[in-house]
């Protein structure tokens, strides 16, 4: 798809929708002309084609919004996804699945970016391949992605730790750490929900981003406060048994 | 319960006013709001099964509850006093509102003579960045992707003492050239005392 990965796929419930006929605007003739461009023939567009078709990806590259807005709309999920749930691991599943397609779309937003900019950071320990989107193929390389480029799309800074299992039984953990989750800044939980991690909403994105580049994985938030950060979290990543037995053959293959 | 996800939970908020006062409004990136505000509306039309006037009600309560604590935020940062008149509210919701909480100055335009009615459109407007409704044939003609925006002034406008009503006459997204919301006043609330207080 050459749409922009954006969460109008999302919400794209079925395409093959009946066109309508009836109801357009003004200018016929721009607008068939847009039609037969534009990706989904059935839907109306203004004939000044403001469109995501028509308009640049990279004009919200830097933009920036109120903090605000931001917690008042994540509050307000937060407070309709509770309304819908049992548990708080059901209202963190919840969470999670919302973040979930973002990470999709992130992702090729992210290489769409760093390949158009050419100072990728990606590419710091990148493969022998020289067509210029390195998508990740090692774990390490995947998690690096995480840690440092789709945080600081998303947050304006890199996460504060990236660690592997020590445990011989799970190799296949790893802990990506943000000492202060902007997500929870303006969220506060009851004493008998304090299990409670919205930033599961991010463990989500993460989950996005790992399925987005073929790494099968589950990401989940845990509190982990320390005295200095009262709400650090732990993104604990586990891939699945695939994803560590291609990570082998890989290894093997010297793959990097 | 209830103040599990408020944003502005009591203690934090007055914390976080002394903060604002003195410095800048904080930021975060535009795509993150857009997105998150994306995949919220993207779920209501999946748990209402697409049933898009009941999203657009679930999307204007949610405007209604930020609306309410919203006001207070507003207050803070700008500063500002009691506006004189709905002519002068209209101007500051367009011009200090829009612009502290998603950086857009809607125009104001299509007063009624009695100066109750207005309209604010919308050049730009940073939570429908990058949409496309669904192309099911309907959601182009039942869906207000914004509809939050008119549960904001009506919540935020009720918390001064005005009863407003908000409606998008027309979008973008289902191809009109203008993004246009039509903001009318009901009545000043007045002052009611509760009644056991002499």
């Amino acid at each position: 798809m050459a749409a922009p990965p954006r969460h109008a796929t999302m919400l794209s419930i079925s395409n093959g929708g009946t066109a309508q006929g009836t109801d357009r605007p003004q200018t016929q003739q721009a607008h068939q002309q847009v039609q037969t461009q534009s990706q989904s023939p059935g839907l109306r567009v203004p004939s000044n084609r403001k469109t995501i078709y028509d308009r640049h990806l990279n004009r919200s590259r830097n933009a920036e919004l109120s903090r605000a807005s931001f917690a008042f709309i994540f509050g307000e999920m937060v407070t309709y996804a509770q309304r819908r749930v049992t548990g708080i691991q059901d209202l963190e599943k919840r969470l999670n699945e919302q973040g979930y397609p973002l990470g999709l779309r992130l992702l090729d937003l992210l290489f769409y970016r760093s390949t158009s900019t050419s100072t990728s950071a990606l590419t710091s320990s990148s493969s022998t391949s020289s067509s210029p989107p390195n998508r990740p193929l090692r774990i390490i390389t995947l998690l690096h992605l995480i840690h440092g480029p789709l945080w600081r799309l998303l947050f304006g800074r890199a996460a504060d730790a990236l660690e592997h299992s020590v445990s011989p039984d799970t190799p296949n953990e790893y802990m990506i750490t943000d000492n202060d989750p902007m997500v929870n800044t303006y969220i506060s939980a009851p004493r008998d929900m304090s299990m409670l991690n919205c930033a599961a909403y991010v463990a989500g994105i993460i989950e996005g981003v790992c399925d987005g580049c073929g790494f099968e994985t589950k990401v989940s938030a845990h509190n982990q406060p320390t005295d200095l950060w009262p709400s650090r979290t732990v993104f604990l990543v586990r891939f699945g048994s695939a994803v560590m037995e291609r990570e082998k053959v890989l290894e093997r293959a010297g793959v990097k | 319960m209830n103040q599990l996800a408020s944003p502005c939970h009591y203690r934090t908020q007055l914390i976080g006013f002394i903060h604002m006062r003195r410095t800048r409004v904080d930021k975060v990136n535009a795509e993150l709001v857009t997105l998150t505000y994306g995949t919220l509306v993207a779920q209501l039309c999946q748990d209402y099964d697409s049933n898009y006037q009941d999203v657009n009600k679930q999307l204007d309560k949610m405007g209604y509850n930020i609306g309410m604590r919203l006001i207070e935020d507003f207050l803070a940062k700008s500063g500002v006093g009691r506006c004189a008149n709905f002519r002068e509210t209209a101007d500051m919701i367009a011009k200090v509102g829009f612009k502290i909480f998603l950086n857009v100055t809607p125009t104001v335009t299509n007063w009624t003579s009695d100066n109750t009615q207005f309209s604010l459109i919308f050049e730009e407007n940073p939570l429908a960045d990058f949409v496309e409704l669904p192309d099911d044939g309907r959601a182009q003609d039942e869906l207000w992707f914004s509809n939050i925006l008119c549960g904001v002034l009506r919540g935020s406008l009720e918390m001064v003492q005005m009863q407003i009503e908000a409606h998008f006459v027309s979008d973008v997204l289902r191809g009109d050239d203008t993004t246009e919301m039509r903001v009318s006043l009901v009545r000043y609330i007045e002052d009611e005392m509760p009644p056991e207080e002499e």
